[in-house]
């Protein structure tokens, strides 16, 4: 681990020169590993020289910014006028309550990320879910374990 | 100069005033919640808009320009400002019964201004608890209305960098890094967050009760202290002048409340410069570790330890002056009563809430085996505490302190004024130096509110460089010229160096009382203009004390004589010296 080169670190030498680019300095590390946790943001914060509090700020103010590894399978529940209106709002709740996560959240074993995103651009066939680029029309809480299993089975195969 | 009409009364006001004080000109109060004398505006509330040529705009961050007509008041804007506050207070409990900043809390008022009187807009309340992690200062989340002050204080002035905004929109917190708690975080106590803030969302950690307990405990002989700063401010709780010195009536209350004997933090603090002074001749002469930086407040130790771990060598090793009393009293005056120290409790009253965190920074604070200090309790908490055991405090008469800890020099009491405590240690130093006494007592250069002061004081031909820093986010100019300095092998910038963390000094402490509008004219708050009626108060004093020199109270001579030796001595390096350590900024 400690010959492991310090991501962080690299791209905080890397942008610490320019003013204000701590955007660009995290989505540098997001892009790489996908997420920016507590050690990554401390090795930016030392190098940059810029509050971790700043960081933190500028990490939660952005919905983009991811702070923990997100799952493999990311469920996208599309709370746009036409797919609430039609029942969207329970399809997440039934999400919610078989994963045990809130929004935004993923599960322990990383394999699903549950996220709200407004309209996919399908409204004639909410309500609507995506997930990992596939998506699922005229939704009903009742088809949520079917579509679970279906990309358990998924990541089990690969 | 710009010429404008605010509501068709003309006014002139300097290029880059804010329509928001160029209306305080004409004796118009709009209202804010975000905005603050001692930060600059963020337009966080919406509370302070005004039409400019007709166009609603926020004041706090508009400047005037010539020409402008405004109106600050219509029906229009009456009736926007009322919904701004419904909504803030949509989210704000309807706790102020059981609220600590109840009767003097900002919201409280302007809501009663405003009218409003009814809940209009369903509530959603945060759960988010309370983070009482430092055991100095309480934040709760659920009482903040995210007016952003306490985080523009502890960010932009103070440069400590422990709260900030988490998230956006309606789920904002106001929290540390990550949501850090506090004590893990890069706070340093100073309370400065609790003093601008307009709500009870964040407060001092109340000792009230305990002290009360031990009051009551007939098995302690319970003895207090209180700080320079605390005796010109506590009469604005009970609607005396600002700068008004009350020792006597404080005193008084004191006995009141039942303390056995009531000391003075001031016979600590000219301890404080026999043993810092000695230590600064001897750090000067054999050119030891130099600058020597003061460390009576307790907000800059803990900054230092955090943020420049690489100069503590420079910290002078004296503890701050509540903490010398608390380990004399624990031990010479123990003795001396025939009392068993281990039934002494010592409260100390402070304009300070790091303070609180102080009394258990680590084993020197017990260093007589005891802990030097028991209780500590701001000075507003001491006004609750009158108030709560039905003291007619105004027409108290005024009383004496008890001896021998309760004698005190002019020199001693202007440590609760930024400047005092350079200008009590040199007019000892220059006596330890020479032999003599100064001529001229005051140093002018290092009076007053300017961020950094410097001066270079002639003791008998050698020439002593000194810097006075108040509000600590100030120090990284004078840091890095002297770490420069260091590293460059050059002439030192400075000899001697003192630190008050809060802007003005501890007259303007993290737990000194709140400025009211409703009693004190408006705008509510802290200013410089207060925080000068304060000092003069204490300078006053000094200036009037038959004594104004450390070394020359009777009662500290006898002390050294009786018990301590000579200052620097080992007993009172045992006593009343500490040490440091390097901490992180995040646990």
């Amino acid at each position: 681990m400690e010959n492991e080169p310090c991501l962080g670190c690299q791209v905080g030498d890397k942008w610490r020169k320019k003013r204000g680019s701590l955007i660009m300095a995290l989505h540098e590390i997001q892009g790489v590993k996908g997420y920016v946790d507590w050690k990554d943001a401390m090795d930016l914060a030392n190098t940059m020289g810029i509050p971790l509090a700043r960081i933190y700020e500028v990490l939660t103010f952005y919905n983009f910014f991811k702070l923990v590894a997100p799952g493999k399978a990311v469920i996208s529940v599309c709370t746009g006028t036409a797919c609430y209106l039609k029942g969207n709002d329970k399809v997440l709740e039934k999400f919610k309550s078989e994963l045990k996560i809130k929004e935004g959240e993923s599960t322990p074993d990383h394999l699903f990320h549950l996220q709200c995103v407004r309209c996919v651009g399908c409204c004639g066939l909410a309500p609507v879910c995506v997930v990992n680029g596939k998506t699922y029309g005229r939704m009903t809480p009742e088809q949520v374990p079917a579509i679970l299993n279906e990309w358990r089975e998924v990541f089990k195969e690969a | 100069m710009v010429k404008l009409k605010i509501d068709n009364m003309d006014v002139e006001v300097a290029e880059n005033t804010s329509i928001l004080d160029a209306a305080r000109q004409v004796q118009i109060e709009i209202p804010t919640l975000c905005k603050h004398p001692d930060v600059d505006p963020s337009a966080g509330c919406g509370m302070c808009i005004v039409k400019v040529n007709g166009r609603i705009m926020r004041s706090c961050c508009t400047p005037v320009s010539e020409g402008m007509e405004i109106i600050t008041n219509d029906a229009e804007l009456k009736e926007i400002r009322k919904t701004v506050l419904k909504l803030i207070l949509s989210n704000h409990p309807n706790d102020c019964l059981n609220c600590s900043r109840s009767g003097q809390c900002e919201l409280q008022e302007m809501t009663a201004e405003m009218g409003i009187d009814q809940n209009e807009i369903i509530k959603m309340l945060s759960q988010e608890p309370k983070d009482d992690t430092t055991g100095a200062i309480v934040l709760d989340p659920s009482k903040c209305i995210v007016c952003g002050r306490c985080v523009n204080i502890c960010q932009n002035v103070q440069n400590v960098w422990a709260l900030s905004y988490l998230h956006r929109g309606f789920v904002t917190k106001v929290t540390g890094a990550n949501d850090t708690k506090l004590a893990d975080s890069p706070c340093i106590k100073c309370g400065q967050c609790a003093a601008h803030c307009p709500t009870g969302a964040i407060t001092d950690h109340d000792n009230t009760q305990k002290v009360f307990d031990l009051l009551s405990n007939k098995d302690y002989v319970t003895v207090v202290q209180i700080a320079p700063a605390v005796r010109v401010a506590l009469g604005e709780e009970f609607g005396f002048e600002f700068g008004s010195n009350l020792t006597g009536k404080i005193y008084a209350a004191l006995r009141r409340l039942g303390f056995a004997k009531v000391f003075d933090t001031n016979f600590g603090a000219d301890l404080t410069i026999m043993e810092e002074a000695s230590e600064f001749v001897k750090r000067f002469t054999s050119n030891d570790n130099l600058p020597m930086f003061t460390s009576c407040c307790p907000a800059w130790v803990d900054y230092i330890e955090k943020y420049y771990p690489e100069n503590l060598e420079n910290l002078s090793s004296c503890k701050s002056p509540h903490q010398m009393v608390g380990s004399i009293a624990k031990t010479y005056w123990a003795e001396k009563a025939g009392i068993d120290p281990s039934k002494v409790k010592v409260v100390s009253v402070m304009p300070c809430t790091a303070k609180k965190w102080e009394i258990g920074r680590d084993e020197t604070m017990s260093s007589s085996g005891y802990k030097d200090v028991d209780e500590v309790i701001t000075t507003r908490e001491l006004a609750k505490m009158i108030k709560r055991a039905g003291i007619n405090f105004k027409a108290l008469k005024e009383e004496e302190a008890d001896n021998p800890l309760g004698e005190y020099s002019g020199a001693a009491t202007i440590f609760g004024v930024t400047g005092g405590v350079m200008t009590a240690a040199l007019r000892s130093a220059y006596f330890f130096i020479t032999g003599e006494e100064l001529g001229e007592l005051n140093f002018q250069a290092i009076e007053g509110l300017d961020a950094v002061k410097v001066a270079e004081v002639d003791i008998k031909g050698t020439k002593v460089r000194i810097a006075v820093v108040n509000g600590v986010g100030n120090v990284e100019t004078v840091m890095e010229q002297i770490n420069k300095a260091k590293a460059e092998g050059a002439e030192l910038p400075y000899h001697f160096v003192e630190v008050m963390a809060c802007p003005g000094g501890c007259i303007a402490g993290g737990g000194q009382p709140r400025v009211m509008g409703a009693t004190f004219d408006k705008p509510w708050g802290i200013n410089n203009e207060i925080r000068k009626l304060r000092s003069k108060g204490l300078n006053c004093e000094d200036e009037c004390a038959k004594n104004r020199l450390s070394h020359k109270n009777e009662s500290i001579k006898m002390l050294y004589q009786d018990y301590l030796g000579q200052p620097g001595g080992e007993k009172s390096h045992h006593l009343l010296h500490t040490k440091y350590v390097k901490r992180s900024l995040y646990k």
